[in-house]
Formats: C-alpha cells, sequence, structure tokens
C-alpha cells in the first residue's frame, strides 16, 4: 500500500528527521516543522486534505516529544467533518492529544452523540474508540443511552466495541454503570463469540472488585471455558491451532478469583480444567506452542488459586517442571513464577528444582534473576536464610538504580531480622547493605544494628559481647579506609568506635579520636555525622579520663571541638561544650556520669516522679491549676499552640514548621532538632497509646507464658529476635519463654545427640563458633559440586529426600543434617551441628527467660501499669500557677510523653543519658517554680536534641513496656533521687558558657 | 489491562505510542526513556518480560519482542497473560505484514497514522479486543477503501460504509 495518504512534505520531514546527526539538529528540524504547521494551520480555507495531513503532522511532531497544543483545536475541528477519513484522523489525534480532563473535550461530547447515533458503522465505531479514550465521569451520561442502545445492534463489530465502551465506563466511574451490571452478564450469551469475549473483559474486572455478587456465574464460565477447550468456536477463531486461545486465559484468569478459597465452586471447576490439560498438551513429537504454553500457565495459575484436588496440583506441578526444565528463557521466567505459585501449597516441591532454579539465579538475564530473587525470598527459612541474603547481596552490587536498590535492601534487611542465624552475622550483612545501598535504607534500621551492638547477644555473656564488638570495631576501622562512605554507615561507625573503640585495649584512644575526627573532617557538610563523632570522641575521654588516665587532645581533635563550640548548629554546639566540660572533670564524677559500657543497660525511670509530690502538693495548695490530662487539653488546644507558638518564635520563627512533624518521626539532623519540642506535639498525640499499650501486651505475654504450647515455640523464636532487631510490630508478639528453651534442648539431645553439655561450652564460645560457621558456608562455592552445594544450602533439609527421589546429587552437605522437614522451622534443631545458631537462640531466650519470673515475683506489673497511666497526670499537675507558664508547661508535658516516639529512632545509651541530665538539671539555678519543667525537660528536652541523647526516652520506654528486663537498677525512687542529687551536686551546665541556650528553652 | 502499546526502534525513536491512560507528553518522553535504556541494554536470547514497577508502578511489566530494527513493547499489568502478550504483538506484526507487504521500519513511519487505525483494532481502551489477524484485515480495510477511492465527497464515503453494512 506504499505511502499513499503521507504527502511528500510529511516524508522529507520523516527523512529529515532520521538523518539529523544530532540531538540539537533533530531539535531544530522539528521546532521549524512546528513554526511552519502553526502558520500553515492557521490560514484560512485549508483544504480539508491538507489539514488532514497537518493534523498527522502535530501527531507525529508530538510524539517526538514537541509541545503541539497549539493545533489541539484543529484536531477537535476535525472530528466535526463529514468526511470518514477526516473524521477517524481528527478522532485519532484528539484521543492522542486530549486526556479526559481537558477543555476542548466539551466541544467533541456533541459530536460524538450525534457519531454514535450514524448509520455508517464506521463511523459508529471510530466514535466508540474516541469514547474510550475521551469520555470521563462527568459526560458518561451524555453517552451512555446511546452506548446501550448500540449493545444491539446489527454489526458484532459495533457491539464489540461498545461492551468495550461500556467496560471503560466502569473503570473510569463504577458508580455510573451500576445499573447495567446484568447487561454484562446478558452480553455473555451473545450469538457472537467475539463480542463474549469482549464482556469477559469487563466481567474479569467485575468480579475482582466484588466475587461473591458472580459466584452463580461460575457453571456459566465453565460451560463456555468447555465449549472454547472442545473446538465448538468456528475455526476463524483458532490461534496456531490452539482454540480462541484469548478467550480461554480469560476465563481461567476468571475461574481463578471465584474458585479462591471455596472448595464447592472450585469442585466445579475440576473436570473443564483437566480437560484444558489435556487439550493444550503438545502432540506427540512436536513442540508445544508459545500460545498453548499461556493457556497452560493460566492453567497453573488457577489451580493455585482454588481449592484443588491433588490431581490437577501434580499435574500443575509437573507442568511448572518442564516449563523450568524449557531453554526458552520465556518458559523459565513463566515456570519460576509457576514455582512460586506451586510452593505456597506444596513447599516440597521446590526441591526437585532446585538445580533449574539456580541456574536462573546464576543467569545473566536480569528479569530472570530478580523474578527467582523474588521466588527465593517467598521461600526463605532460617537454615537458607544465609545464601539466599549473599545472593541478594551480590546482586544488589550490580544494581544502580535507586529504586531497585532500596527494594532489595528493604528485603535483605527484613530477612536478617527475621532469620539472622548469628548477630556477627547480622551486623556483617548490615554493613554490607549500608555500603551498598547506603541512604537508601531507612535510619531506623542502623539504630537496631546499634542497639544490637549494646545490648550484646541479650543476657550475661559477656565475653561473648565483647568479642562480637571488639569485632565490630575492627571491621569499620578497616571500613574507614574507604573513600566513600554513607553517611548513615558513619553515623554507626562513630557510635561504635566511641562507645566500643578503646574497650578492647587494643586500639589507644588517641588512635580512635584521630579516626573520628578524620571522619567529621572528611564530610564537614554532614552534621549529624559530625555529631556522632565528637560524641565519640565525649565518650572515649570520659572513659579514659574515669580509667585514672591523663586526657591530652590531639590538636586536631581540639581545633574540631573550637570549631564546634563556634557552630550554627545548636546541638552540635551543645555537645561541643559537653565534650568541654568532661575535659574539666574529675575522674569519680566522670566515672558515675559515663561508665564504660554503659549503653547497654536500662535506667530505670519513675514515670510518676514522686520525689516531685511535694512540690505539686504546695503548688495546688498555693492555687495553682491542677493538671489537665493530655487528651482533655488536646480538644482546647487550638487556642493553646497558637499561645505556645508565640510563645516560641524564639526557636521556631516559622509556624509552618509544626505541622510538618505529622509525618513520621525520622532521625533528627540537629538543624530540625531546635524546632523539634514544639512539633513533637502532634506526635505524641498520635502515638502515645503506644507505651501503656505495649505494657500490657507484655503483661499479657507474661501471664500467659505457661499456656503456651509447643507450636507455638517455633515462633517464639523468631519473636526474640525481632524483639531486638525487629520492626515495631515486635511488641505485640509474646517474648521467648522458659518452655521454649526445654523443649529445644530436649529435641536437641534426642536429636543431634549433642548434650545440654554442649551448651554450656558454645555459649562461652559463640563468636569463634560463628567464624567458623560462616567460613564454612562461605568455602562451600568453591567445592567442585559447587552447585549442588548450593541447592543444599539453599533448599536445606532437602538432601535426604532428595537421595531418596534420586533426582540429584548424593551428596548432601557435610553440614547439614537430615532434619525432617517438620523441624526445619526451628532453626536451631535444623542446625544441630552448627553451634552458632544454636547459641544464638539461647541468647535471644535466655536473658529474659530467666528473668521474666524474678521480675514478676519481685513486682506487680499491675501496678506499673496503673503508674504508667497515672503517671503524667500526676506529675504534670505540678505545673505551675501562672497562666502563661502552665501552657508552657503543657507543652513540656507532651513532650514527655512523647519521649516513647523519639526512642525508637535513638539510640540506646544510657550514659548519654545521664549525663545530659547532668547538663540540664542543673537548671537548678533557676527559681524553684521552675524546677517541675526542668525535671521533666532533663527527660524529654533532649531526646528531641541530640540524636544520642534519646536514651532518656528510650530508658523510659523501655523500662515501661519490658517488664521482665533482665538489668533493672535498684528502686527507682531512689535512682532518681540519686541521680537529680548527683547533677546538682555537679553543677556543671552549658548555661554558664551558653546562657542563651536555656533561655531559648524556657522563652 | 494494557497500559500502552509503543514501538520504537533500536536507537530509541519512537515510531508508534499510544498510552491508554493519558501521559503528559513530557511524562511520555521519559517513559520512552526508560523503556529504551531498559530495552537496549538486554541481549536477544534473553526473556521477553521486564519488570518495570520504577516506570509504571507496581505489578507492571514490559512484554516486548525484538523485529529487525524494531522494537514492539506492551506495558501490561497482571491483569494480562505475559504469554499471551507476546503473541498479541505477533498478531499484530502479522497484521503489519499483510498490509505492508513485507513491513519494515519505513513503512510504520510513513503510515503511522494507519498503523494506528490497526492497533485500535486491535487493543481498544487497554484492553484485548480482536486477536485474529484477518479480522482485524477486514475491518481495517474497509475503511482504507476510502482512500483507494481517493475521492473524499461524503456521499461517496458514505456509501462505502452502507455497502458493507448491507453485505454483513
Amino acid at each position: 500500500m506504499g505511502s499513499q495518504g503521507s504527502s511528500k512534505d510529511f516524508l522529507d520531514l520523516v527523512k529529515a528527521i532520521g538523518e539529523a546527526k544530532s540531538k540539537a539538529e533533530e531539535e531544530r528540524i522539528v521546532l521549524a516543522e512546528i513554526e511552519l504547521l502553526k502558520k500553515r494551520i492557521m490560514e484560512p480555507d485549508v483544504p480539508r486534505k491538507k489539514m488532514k495531513e497537518y493534523i498527522i503532522r502535530l501527531v507525529y511532531v508530538e510524539m517526538l516529544g514537541h509541545d503541539a497544543s497549539f493545533g489541539y483545536i484543529y484536531a477537535v475541528k476535525m472530528t466535526h467533518d463529514d468526511n470518514l477519513l477526516c473524521k477517524k484522523s481528527g478522532y485519532l489525534a484528539t484521543t492522542l492529544f486530549l486526556n479526559e480532563d481537558h477543555d476542548l473535550i466539551i466541544l467533541i461530547v456533541n459530536t460524538i452523540q450525534k457519531d454514535l447515533k450514524s448509520d455508517n458503522y464506521l463511523v459508529v465505531s471510530a466514535a466508540l474508540t474516541a469514547v474510550c479514550k475521551l469520555i470521563n465521569e462527568e459526560t458518561i451520561p451524555a453517552v451512555l443511552p446511546q452506548v446501550i442502545d448500540l449493545l444491539g445492534h446489527p454489526k458484532e463489530h459495533v457491539r464489540k466495541k461498545a461492551v468495550m465502551a461500556l467496560h471503560r465506563f466502569y473503570q473510569r466511574s463504577p458508580s455510573s454503570v451500576s445499573h447495567l451490571l446484568t447487561k454484562f452478564r446478558q452480553i455473555l450469551c451473545d450469538k457472537d463469540p467475539s463480542v463474549m469475549s469482549a464482556a469477559l473483559c469487563a466481567l474479569f474486572d467485575l468480579v475482582s472488585s466484588d466475587v461473591k455478587a458472580f459466584k452463580n456465574l461460575t457453571a456459566s464460565f465453565v460451560s463456555i471455558l468447555k465449549q472454547v477447550a472442545e473446538h465448538r468456536l468456528p475455526k476463524a477463531y483458532d490461534y496456531h491451532r490452539t482454540p480462541a486461545p484469548f478467550v480461554q486465559i480469560k476465563i481461567l484468569k476468571i475461574l481463578a478469583l471465584l474458585g479462591a478459597g471455596d472448595r464447592h465452586t472450585s469442585e466445579n471447576m475440576y473436570s473443564v480444567l483437566l480437560e484444558v490439560l489435556k487439550r493444550c498438551e503438545p502432540g506427540k513429537g512436536e513442540p508445544a506452542t508459545n500460545i498453548s504454553n499461556a493457556i497452560l500457565y493460566e492453567c497453573i495459575c488457577t489451580i493455585t488459586a482454588i481449592v484443588a484436588s491433588p490431581k490437577l496440583l501434580g499435574m500443575a506441578a509437573e507442568i511448572t517442571s518442564r516449563f523450568l526444565k524449557s531453554d526458552n528463557h520465556n518458559y523459565k521466567y513463566m515456570g519460576i513464577d509457576a514455582l512460586g505459585r506451586v510452593i505456597q501449597i506444596n513447599p516440597d516441591f521446590a526441591e526437585q528444582h532446585q538445580l533449574a532454579v539456580i541456574d536462573c539465579l546464576e543467569d545473566q538475564d536480569d528479569t530472570l534473576k530478580r523474578k527467582t530473587l523474588d521466588l527465593l525470598y517467598k521461600m526463605t527459612k532460617s537454615t537458607n536464610v544465609e545464601v539466599i541474603v549473599d545472593h541478594m547481596i551480590s546482586y544488589m552490587r550490580t544494581l544502580s538504580d535507586a529504586h531497585n536498590k532500596t527494594e532489595i535492601a528493604s528485603r535483605i534487611v527484613e530477612l536478617a531480622e527475621r532469620f539472622a542465624p548469628s548477630n556477627q552475622w547480622f551486623i556483617q550483612t548490615m554493613n554490607q547493605v549500608f555500603e551498598l545501598a547506603g541512604d537508601l535504607v531507612p535510619a531506623k534500621v542502623a539504630h537496631d544494628l546499634m542497639r544490637l551492638l549494646a545490648k550484646g547477644a541479650g543476657e550475661d555473656d559477656e565475653e561473648a559481647d565483647s568479642l562480637l564488638r571488639s569485632s565490630a570495631v575492627e571491621s569499620y576501622l578497616q571500613l574507614l579506609g574507604e573513600p566513600k562512605l554513607p553517611s548513615i554507615l558513619l553515623q554507626v561507625v562513630c557510635w561504635v568506635l566511641g562507645e566500643f573503640g578503646t574497650a578492647g585495649g587494643t586500639h589507644s584512644a588517641d588512635d580512635i579520636i584521630g579516626k573520628l575526627c578524620d571522619v567529621a573532617e572528611a564530610h564537614p557538610g554532614d552534621t549529624v555525622v559530625k555529631g556522632y563523632a565528637i560524641t565519640a570522641i565525649t565518650k572515649i575521654c570520659a572513659f579514659e579520663i574515669a580509667a585514672g588516665r591523663q586526657v591530652q587532645l590531639l590538636p586536631e581533635c581540639r581545633s574540631f571541638m573550637d570549631d564546634l563550640l563556634a557552630s550554627h548548629s545548636t546541638d552540635l554546639q551543645q555537645r561541643a561544650y559537653e565534650l568541654q566540660v568532661f575535659l574539666g572533670l574529675g575522674p569519680d564524677i566522670v566515672q558515675k556520669v559515663l561508665h564504660v559500657n554503659g549503653s547497654g543497660e536500662e535506667i530505670e525511670i519513675d514515670t510518676d516522679l514522686p520525689f516531685l509530690q511535694e512540690f505539686v502538693d504546695s503548688s495546688l495548695a498555693n492555687g495553682a491549676r491542677p493538671y489537665v490530662h493530655e487528651n482533655e487539653r488536646f480538644e482546647m488546644s487550638s487556642g493553646m499552640s497558637s499561645f505556645v507558638s508565640t510563645s516560641r518564635t524564639q526557636q521556631e520563627p516559622s509556624h509552618a514548621l509544626r505541622f510538618e512533624a505529622y509525618e513520621t518521626p525520622t532521625v533528627h539532623t540537629p538543624s530540625a532538632s531546635s524546632s523539634a519540642p514544639p512539633s513533637l506535639l502532634p506526635d505524641f498525640q498520635e502515638k502515645k497509646p503506644e507505651s501503656p499499650r505495649s505494657l500490657r501486651n507484655q503483661l499479657a505475654a507474661d501471664n500467659s507464658q505457661v499456656d503456651l504450647l509447643g507450636p507455638e515455640i517455633t515462633r517464639l523464636r523468631l519473636d526474640g529476635v525481632q524483639k531486638k532487631w525487629g520492626r515495631p510490630s515486635a511488641p505485640s508478639q509474646p517474648p521467648p519463654v522458659t518452655t521454649s528453651n526445654f523443649d529445644q534442648e530436649i529435641e536437641r539431645s534426642g536429636n543431634g545427640g549433642s548434650g545440654v553439655s554442649e551448651r554450656a561450652s558454645s555459649n562461652r564460645e559463640s563468636t569463634p563458633a560463628v567464624h567458623v560457621y560462616t567460613e564454612k558456608k562461605k568455602a562451600q562455592p568453591e567445592i567442585p559440586a559447587e552447585k549442588q552445594r548450593l541447592a543444599a544450602s539453599l533448599f536445606g533439609g532437602s538432601s535426604g529426600k532428595r537421595d531418596a527421589n534420586g533426582v540429584k546429587g548424593s551428596k548432601p552437605a557435610p553440614n547439614r543434617p537430615a532434619a525432617g522437614n517438620s523441624k526445619e522451622k526451628i532453626p536451631s534443631t535444623a542446625q544441630a551441628p552448627a553451634p552458632a545458631p544454636l547459641m544464638d537462640l539461647m541468647d535471644m531466650g535466655g536473658g529474659d527467660l530467666f528473668s521474666a519470673p524474678v521480675a514478676k515475683a519481685s513486682y506487680d506489673p499491675f501496678k506499673e501499669l496503673e503508674g504508667l497511666l497515672d503517671g503524667p497526670s500526676t506529675a504534670a499537675s505540678t505545673s505551675t500557677p501562672a497562666a502563661p507558664q502552665k501552657s508552657s508547661s503543657i507543652d513540656f508535658m507532651s513532650l514527655y510523653d512523647s519521649t516513647p516516639v523519639v526512642s525508637h529512632n535513638t539510640v540506646p545509651s544510657t550514659n548519654d543519658h545521664d549525663f545530659l541530665s547532668l547538663g540540664l538539671t542543673s537548671s537548678s539555678g533557676i527559681e524553684p517554680m521552675n524546677r517541675p519543667e526542668a525535671g521533666l525537660l532533663d527527660l524529654n528536652e533532649f531526646p528531641a536534641n541530640s540524636p544520642l541523647a534519646g536514651l532518656a526516652g528510650l530508658e523510659q520506654s523501655s523500662s515501661s513496656s519490658s517488664t521482665s528486663l533482665p538489668e533493672r537498677k535498684g528502686p527507682s525512687l531512689q535512682d532518681s533521687l540519686q541521680k537529680d542529687a548527683t547533677t546538682r551536686q555537679v553543677g556543671v551546665t552549658p548555661t554558664g558558657a551558653n546562657p542563651a541556650l536555656f533561655q531559648d528553652l524556657f522563652g | 489491562m494494557i497500559l500502552a502499546s509503543l514501538i520504537m526502534n533500536t536507537q530509541g525513536k519512537p515510531r508508534l505510542t499510544k498510552f491508554y491512560e493519558h501521559l503528559s507528553v513530557e511524562r511520555q518522553q521519559e517513559v520512552l526513556r526508560a523503556v529504551y535504556s531498559v530495552l537496549s541494554s538486554r541481549a536477544d536470547n534473553l526473556c521477553s518480560f521486564v519488570e518495570s514497577d520504577d516506570i509504571f508502578g507496581p505489578d507492571t511489566k514490559l512484554v516486548y519482542k525484538h523485529f529487525a530494527t524494531l522494537y514492539f513493547v506492551f506495558v501490561i499489568d497482571n491483569a494480562e497473560s505475559e504469554l499471551g502478550i507476546l503473541d498479541l504483538i505477533q498478531v499484530f506484526v502479522e497484521t503489519l505484514d499483510r498490509c505492508f507487504k513485507n513491513v519494515c521500519e519505513l513503512d510504520i513511519v510513513h503510515n503511522f497514522n494507519k498503523v494506528h487505525t490497526i492497533l485500535d483494532e486491535i487493543v481498544m481502551g487497554g484492553q484485548v479486543v480482536e486477536t485474529s489477524s484477518a479480522e482485524v484485515m477486514k475491518a481495517v480495510q474497509d475503511i482504507w477503501k476510502l482512500e483507494r477511492v481517493g475521492d473524499l465527497n461524503p456521499a461517496n464515503v458514505k456509501g462505502i460504509g452502507h455497502y458493507r453494512n448491507s453485505r454483513s
């Protein structure tokens, strides 16, 4: 047919663009064309044929990415033309140019209405095509009657398109055609198969939005599918000798929806599914066509979605194997996808195909690799997590786009948190994730990692903990050699070096401080890292002082500190001042305030603040207004908040800042922190109930401990892990339970024959053991039968089975016992020969377990609960008599309550809290009336102000939410009083050096 | 549903673009660039599907076929069958081949309004309406008869529509 219909001008344009040597040249040509078109198109009396050509050229220009909006109106005009070709071109252009909300649409609706009534079916179908794109919710009623009339059109070509248009209306606005749902059912019975198949598209959407309403159509779908499969349709509907494949696929999809979770409905489909499967099987000697494979794949999807019979499942599995074994990448891809579906019903099925899966994993095809990783992600267990995460990490190395990286990083983190076999491994994995994905990883992950390091393995195995920490320190020191590290990793590094850098004794304080200064110097723009670095230096100095050694700051460190003393960021300034203060203190005090290894300790916070009771009483007696509970206060908050904000204009110049805080809290950068206190208010309103709730859960868990039976135990171990590194949901899950320990021990001794004595020894040697373990793993790929090893490690516990099946590889992995499938979920049993995970399990459970009864015995959790709930009100009733002061104190109270929120994001380090409150309570110099606020502040102000200092909040939340925590420090009242006393005694305050700080705080 | 049908050459020049959900011109160009950069980085023997959640949102895939100097790309969500769409591309190309006798890139460039017409017969509003290339040919030829007549007299054109109508 050649190039009929397009003029020479157009051909020249296309040719010129095709020959353009550069992007710029092309641009010039197109712009010239646009200018030309603009001029020509506006000339009066352009002949229609010419006009049609201009419009086509406009479409072409816009396809190349240039704005052709000046010509839209001409395209619209062209749809009014009587000539069908012009009309069609007009419709084509308008559907490409305009979206359904464009202003010009209104000019078209009338034309469309008229055209839908035309007696030329070509005009009608052109209009119907346009309707699909151009009609929006408001204009649907204008054309709906005509479209419905067309459902009875004599030409099936038109009926088909009318159905499609109705379907489109449904997508745009389901309510507009809700009265027509029965129409779709009727269309299903249309005498023409192509119209029926058009109705299937619509019915698929309808069924997926409301399955129940269409259950009664199951029989119809089944019978249609049967007829199609049996070749009852005219030959014209065959495609490559397969009868109406697209109809079959659509119906199979609908059946999958209808049969999901419904045995009765599913049973009605069995015979037709068998029929379809049978008919799609290729004859002897001929390869299956692509389209019959498409139907087979769809059958697998349907079979795995419905409640299928074993026979069907068997066939699905068989086809899946065939796909996986295929050389064609497309079928492999479908096979991996199908495998993912099949193993959700029959997990054992994966074993037979491990080698195929590994092939796909190592394929150079990115799509296939991703799909396979998806599959592995779904089937990760504690037995194969290391191998899978290894693969994910090496895949992540090859990625460059942020989107995929973020996704895979979050998956790795999730798997690592859920299934980590050891702390060591977890830390290493996280380091790699930070290194590769950097700032794409949420800050929470870093905080969880720090918390893990701080708390160690969770029980009193100091040796293991310190090994863990020193290995972390070593790895981080090494890491610092690398040229470019993401900020979040640097934060972790600084924190770890500060906390544990000198603890092992292998590195001198000067070494570490020097490194920290280097870090800060290398990242002059990153205030967060600088903040972490200076605090780390402070800690190291403090440890040195406390150990009685003289601290002589390195010159570069001194200049760094001086720099920060004059910093624009109050946060950095504050930290620098703290360092300065520490340098001037004696060892006794420093030791009290910041003791070595204090980060893992829990601080008991008495939320009742009973030592203030006296003050509250006297204030009340003097006529102060009683504390209004936060909930009630919120109701009148509008007036209040405006007041608060004016009273705080100094810190918070822009009122708008308050509203940003409605988002979930993130790590506060110091620059934001100065405005943080007021902005925390909304957070707190949102999250406040959390702490009582989690406490309650905890209590419930405590009480239910005894009732927990076997099956749940499998889960419990994970909970233990989650509690440490897990997501925020973790507190709602029951803590590890004593019985689990027992069971595991029993199972272990029954399983591997390794007795209880092993536990004792492995306990001590946990970290080396881990080393050996991971090394073994790593060494694996180098063994010749590399793939089989990989398979064995991926599909753990399969080896025995594999042997029995005689499928592949008679060599089971050396370090893997033939563990029964039922036990696989209990990592400890599955991995009996590898001491590390076991150990880990003990660690996880141990500390919390044994301490729980003790804690319970010594104290009534319900009282604590009551105390917590009442706490704020009693405490806050201490607020000041004068009205203005009251409002500010209210704000403080809300801050106070919001601290648990902050704690989620902050690093757990007790000593920070100590020394910060030290700075703060110095406000004792301020008149007594301010005392309560000051007291509150030292708990609350700082979490907002410095990332590390979140401790205050953290401790509070952890002490309230985990009643069974092992280390609790003495009676709380005494403790707080003591702390108060210490701080007053020390009398160190940044106030002297920087009085403005407190002025700001108190307005 | 099908979110978009695209034809582009191996240099990344769009030859035909049709988006079934409206995108702004700028966004269209972005998408085309992204699609091209994905496709051009893939060797020929790899599978014909690319997950494109970074381009078109979650659960979307590109299904593509590479013919000579052209990529035929359909962007689909998970309500379509990947292998099925692959055959749909086959139908589309077969139809083009029938129309243009040994279709090549130039035919598509020069007749891109016709290619649009063919595509409209196969995919309508993001749904597959016709999968038989013979049927598509029949519908398309009805329209093209008009061009052959060469006379744009409305009366004449009307006649053709009616003529078809009465025959059926």
